[in-house]
C-alpha cells in the first residue's frame, strides 16, 4: 500500500514535472519560462524524495542539529521559520545596504539585472515579506500553541503554509530581477505568484484559526487577536489590490483591474495596510506575547488591549489617501485620509503604553538582560515612527516631505527599529528554547547586536531627515529674482554625503544581523561562550576588607593615635 | 456589563471575533475607494486623451519591468515651484488609460509626468545609455542594453485586448492593425496606415538613431516621447481667465 501512495505521488510530481517542461516550452516571455523550470527543478527534486533516495528535510534537521526528541508542542516548523528569517533577512538587508550604496556610487549597477529599478523591489520584499513573514509565520504557530494549551491542527497543511510560502519568495525574488513586476510597491509579483500566494494564505488562515478551535483556554488570548486580524486583513488586501487581467496565461504580464486615480487609491489602501497589519498588528501579536515572557510580568492592561485593538484595525484602513496628498486624488478622500493617520497616533501609541508598562516592576532588566532591552528599544522605536507617520500625513508637513527620503528615514525608523529589533529579541527567545539549550551562546554579542543595530539606525534615520528635508526645501527655494534656484541636478549632488552616511547605517545594522547569525549558529551547535556574566555586578571578595595596617591597629572608638601630615 | 464583561463574548469564539475583526476592517475600505468608481468629478473630462499606442504600451511595459517608478513620479501636484519645474499640474484624467497607474511615490530623479517633447531623441539615447555623459550628478543607472534588444512582444493584439478587458476603449481596428502598428511607428520603411488617426498626436518616426530595427529603447522613447502631450492645456487658457473675471 505504502509502494502504492508512493507511487502515486511520484506520478502526480511527474506530471507537474511534465507539465513545467511543456510550459517553459511555450511560454511567451522568458521571465515566465524561467519560473517554469523553476517549478520544474522542485519536481524533479520531489520524485527523488518521494522515491527515497533523497530527504532534504532529514538532512537539513542534521545540518540545524535540529533536536531528534520529540517535543511536546508541534515545533519543527518554528524551528525551520527561525532558520528562514535569519536567512532571509541577511538577504534582505545585504540588498539593502548594495542599493544604498548604488545611490551613493552609481557605477554599482551592473545592467540589467542589477539596476536600482530591479533590486529596490528584491530588498522590500526580501525584508517585509521574506524576513517579516517567515518571523510572523514562526511566531504564530508558536504562540498560537502555547496560548491555546495545544499542537497545531492540521500539522501538515501548516507544513504546506512554510514551503508554499518559501516558493512564493523564491518565485517573487527571482521575478524581480528578471524584470517581471507590476509596479505595485509591495505587491510587485505577478498574477500567478499572486494566486500561489492566495492559496497559501487561506491554507495558513485554516491552520490558524483550527488551532484555535482546538484550545484548551477558554480566551483566546490577545497576541492571537492580532495575528487574526493580519492573516484576515492581508488576505483582503491582497485579492483586492492584485486583481488583474494577464495577457495570456502562459506569460507573465498583466494588466490592473483599476487605472489612475482609482488604481492608485487601491494601491496605497493596500500599502498602507501592509504596513499596518503586516508590519504592525503581526507584530504586536508578537510583542503581546514575547515581552510579558522575557519579563516575567503579566501584560499591563487588559482594558487598554481590548480598546487599543479595535481602534487600531479599524482606524488604520483609512489612512491609505496620506500617500496620494496634493495628487489628482479627490480632494475629500485626501482630506479623510490625513485626519483618520492622525487619529491613529493615539491606538498605536496604546500598543507602545501596553509593551513598555508591562516592564513595570522589571525596569531593572533593561540593564541586566539585553533581550528586554532590544525589545524596549523595539518599543521606543514603534511609538517614535508612530509619531512621526501622523505628523508627516498632515498636508502642509506632508507637502515638503512627500517624494523625498524622509519617508525613506520614517520607514526606516520603524522597520529596522521596531520590526527587525523585536524579531531579533523573539529570534533570541526561541532559538535556545527551540534547540534544547541552556542559554545563547554568547548574551555579550547580543549586546553588541543591541548597540550596532541602535547606532546603525540612527545613523540612517538622522541622515534621510537631512537629506529629505533639505532636497524638499531646494525644490521650493526661490531666488530674489523670483526664479528656482536650483536645477534637479544640483539637489541630487546636494544628497551625495547623506547617502553615503546611510550606507554606514545600513552597513553597521547588517554587521548586528551577521553577529547574531553566528550567536545562534554557535548556540545550534551546542556550545556555550565561556564570558563574564553581565547580569552581576562585579564582587571581588579579595578587595573587600578594611586596610590592615602594618602597625597595631587601635581599637574601635578611638582616636588614631597618628594622624598623617598634611 | 462592563467593557471587559462585553468583550468576553468575542474572546471566546473565534467565528464571532473573526467576523467582527473583518466588518472592521472591511469598512474604511469601502467609505474610501468604492465611491471613486460612481462619483463622476472624480474625473474631470478633459479633451485629448486617448489610450496608448501599441508601440507607447510596450514601452510603458519596458518601464514598469525595470522599475523607474522606483525613482520618478508622474504626478506633479499643484504648488508653484512644481509648476514652474514640471509644467502644468497633473489630472486625474491624464491617467484615465493607466493600468497600473505610474504615480510613483519617491524623486531620486525629476518628475517625468510631461517629460514629452522636452529634450531630443538623441539626447534621451545618449542618457539611457550612459546618464552620466549628460548629467554629471545624476545617480541614474545605464540602460544602454535597451537599444541592443529587439522589441520583442509575443502578442500585441493580445495585450490590447487585455487592456481592452480592464476597460480601454480600443476599437476593433486598433486591435486589428496592432501588430503593424506596433512596429510601424518606430520603422520609417513600412506604411503606418492610419494610426496617426486612430491615435491622435502619435509621432511616428525612428528613435533610438537605429533605422533598420525596432529596439526596446524605441518603444521607451516612444512613451517618454508622448507622456503629458495629449492634453491641451493652451485651450483651457481663455476659459480660465473667464473663470476669473467672473469671479469664480
Amino acid at each position: 500500500m505504502q509502494i502504492e501512495a508512493a507511487l502515486g505521488r511520484a506520478g502526480l510530481w511527474f506530471l507537474l514535472l511534465l507539465l513545467s517542461v511543456a510550459v517553459a516550452a511555450t511560454a511567451k516571455d522568458a521571465g515566465f519560462a524561467a519560473h517554469a523550470v523553476i517549478i520544474g527543478v522542485i519536481a524533479f527534486v520531489m520524485i527523488w524524495v518521494t522515491a527515497g533516495r533523497f530527504d532534504p528535510i532529514a538532512g537539513g534537521r542534521t545540518f540545524f542539529k535540529m533536536p531528534d526528541t520529540p517535543s511536546v508542542y508541534d515545533d519543527e516548523i518554528v524551528r525551520w521559520g527561525v532558520i528562514a528569517t535569519m536567512f532571509w533577512g541577511v538577504i534582505g538587508l545585504l540588498a539593502g545596504v548594495f542599493i544604498a550604496s548604488q545611490m551613493a556610487f552609481p557605477w554599482l549597477n551592473v545592467e540589467p539585472y542589477l539596476n536600482f529599478g530591479r533590486l529596490r523591489p528584491l530588498h522590500t520584499s526580501a525584508v517585509i515579506f521574506a524576513f517579516g513573514g517567515n518571523a510572523l509565520l514562526a511566531t504564530s504557530f508558536y504562540v498560537v500553541q502555547r496560548t491555546c494549551r495545544t499542537q497545531l491542527a492540521l500539522p501538515s497543511l501548516a507544513r504546506f503554509v512554510f514551503w508554499g510560502y518559501q516558493l512564493f519568495i523564491v518565485l517573487a525574488a527571482t521575478g524581480y530581477v528578471l524584470g517581471v513586476t507590476q509596479s505595485r510597491e509591495y505587491a510587485e509579483p505577478e498574477w500567478y505568484v499572486d494566486l500561489w500566494l492566495t492559496i497559501v494564505w487561506v491554507a495558513y488562515l485554516v491552520v490558524f484559526v483550527a488551532t484555535l478551535l482546538r484550545r484548551n483556554e477558554p480566551h483566546i488570548y490577545v497576541a492571537n487577536w492580532f495575528y487574526l486580524a493580519f492573516i484576515v486583513t492581508i488576505a483582503m488586501l491582497h485579492v483586492v489590490n492584485n486583481l488583474a487581467v494577464p495577457v495570456s496565461f502562459l506569460g507573465s504580464r498583466s494588466y490592473s483591474a483599476f487605472a489612475g486615480v482609482q488604481d492608485a487609491l487601491t494601491q496605497w489602501w493596500y500599502g498602507h495596510n501592509a504596513v499596518g497589519f503586516f508590519l504592525t498588528a503581526g507584530f504586536l501579536a508578537m510583542m503581546y506575547y514575547f515581552v510579558p515572557k522575557q519579563a516575567e510580568r503579566p501584560i499591563y492592561s487588559y482594558r487598554l488591549s481590548i480598546i487599543h485593538f479595535w481602534s487600531l484595525i479599524f482606524l488604520y484602513i483609512w489612512a491609505g489617501p496620506h500617500h496620494l496628498h496634493y495628487t489628482a486624488l479627490p480632494d475629500w478622500a485626501q482630506t479623510l485620509g490625513m485626519v483618520f493617520s492622525v487619529m491613529l497616533w493615539m491606538p498605536s501609541w496604546g500598543g507602545m503604553i501596553n509593551g513598555l508598562m508591562t516592564l513595570n516592576g522589571a525596569w531593572d532588566k533593561v540593564r541586566t538582560d539585553p533581550i528586554i532591552r532590544m525589545m524596549v528599544m523595539a518599543l521606543a522605536f514603534y511609538g517614535m515612527s508612530t509619531f512621526e507617520g501622523p505628523m508627516l500625513s498632515i498636508k502642509s508637513v506632508n507637502s515638503l516631505s512627500h517624494y523625498t527620503d524622509w519617508t525613506i528615514g520614517h520607514v526606516h525608523s520603524g522597520a529596522l527599529g521596531w520590526n527587525g529589533m523585536i524579531t531579533f529579541a523573539c529570534v533570541y527567545y526561541l532559538v535556545p528554547r527551540l534547540w534544547n539549550r541552556e542559554r545563547m551562546y554568547s548574551l555579550r554579542m547580543i549586546n553588541w547586536h543591541f548597540w550596532l543595530a541602535t547606532v546603525g539606525i540612527v545613523f540612517y534615520a538622522a541622515s534621510m531627515w537631512v537629506a529629505g528635508v533639505t532636497q524638499g526645501l531646494m525644490w521650493r527655494e526661490y531666488g530674489p529674482d523670483g526664479y528656482l534656484v536650483n536645477s534637479f541636478a544640483d539637489t541630487v549632488a546636494a544628497l551625495h554625503p547623506m547617502f553615503i552616511m546611510r550606507m554606514t547605517g545600513g552597513l553597521l545594522y547588517l554587521s548586528g544581523a551577521l553577529v547574531m547569525t553566528y550567536n545562534i549558529w554557535m548556540t545550534l551547535a551546542g556550545k556555550v561562550r565561556n564570558e563574564a556574566p553581565m547580569t552581576e555586578t562585579p564582587y571581588d571578595a579579595e578587595r573587600d576588607k578594611p586596610i590592615v595596617d602594618s602597625r597595631p591597629s587601635a581599637a574601635p572608638g578611638t582616636a588614631p593615635d597618628a594622624v598623617p601630615a598634611e | 456589563m462592563s467593557l471587559t464583561e462585553k468583550h468576553k463574548k468575542l474572546e471566546r469564539n473565534i467565528t464571532l471575533l473573526a467576523a467582527a475583526t473583518f466588518v472592521t476592517v472591511a469598512i474604511g475600505g469601502i467609505v474610501e475607494i468604492a465611491p471613486l468608481f460612481w462619483i463622476d468629478n472624480t474625473i474631470e473630462e478633459v479633451e485629448g486623451m486617448r489610450p496608448y499606442s501599441p508601440l507607447e504600451q510596450a514601452g510603458r511595459d519596458i518601464y514598469i519591468r525595470e522599475g523607474c517608478y522606483s525613482c520618478h513620479s508622474q504626478m506633479i501636484r499643484p504648488f508653484r515651484d512644481e509648476v514652474e519645474r514640471y509644467g502644468h499640474y497633473s489630472l486625474a484624467a491624464e491617467s484615465m488609460y493607466d493600468h497600473p497607474f505610474q504615480w510613483g511615490s519617491k524623486r531620486t530623479g525629476p518628475d517625468l509626468a510631461r517629460v514629452g517633447g522636452r529634450y531630443s531623441d538623441e539626447w534621451h539615447v545618449q542618457h539611457l545609455e550612459n546618464p552620466q555623459s549628460v548629467v554629471p550628478e545624476s545617480i541614474m543607472p545605464q540602460y544602454g542594453f535597451l537599444a541592443e534588444n529587439d522589441l520583442k512582444i509575443a502578442d500585441a493584439r493580445a495585450m490590447l485586448r487585455a487592456l481592452q478587458t480592464v476597460g480601454v476603449p480600443y476599437t476593433d481596428s486598433d486591435l486589428e492593425k496592432a501588430e503593424t502598428d506596433l512596429f510601424a511607428q518606430a520603422d520609417p520603411d513600412m506604411d503606418a496606415g492610419d494610426l496617426a488617426e486612430r491615435y491622435p498626436k502619435a509621432q511616428i518616426r525612428d528613435f533610438d538613431g537605429n533605422p533598420d530595427r525596432v529596439t526596446e529603447m524605441d518603444a521607451l522613447i516612444a512613451y517618454l516621447q508622448m507622456l503629458g502631450t495629449l492634453v491641451d492645456f493652451e485651450s483651457g487658457a481663455p476659459l480660465e481667465e473667464l473663470a476669473e473675471e467672473t469671479g469664480r
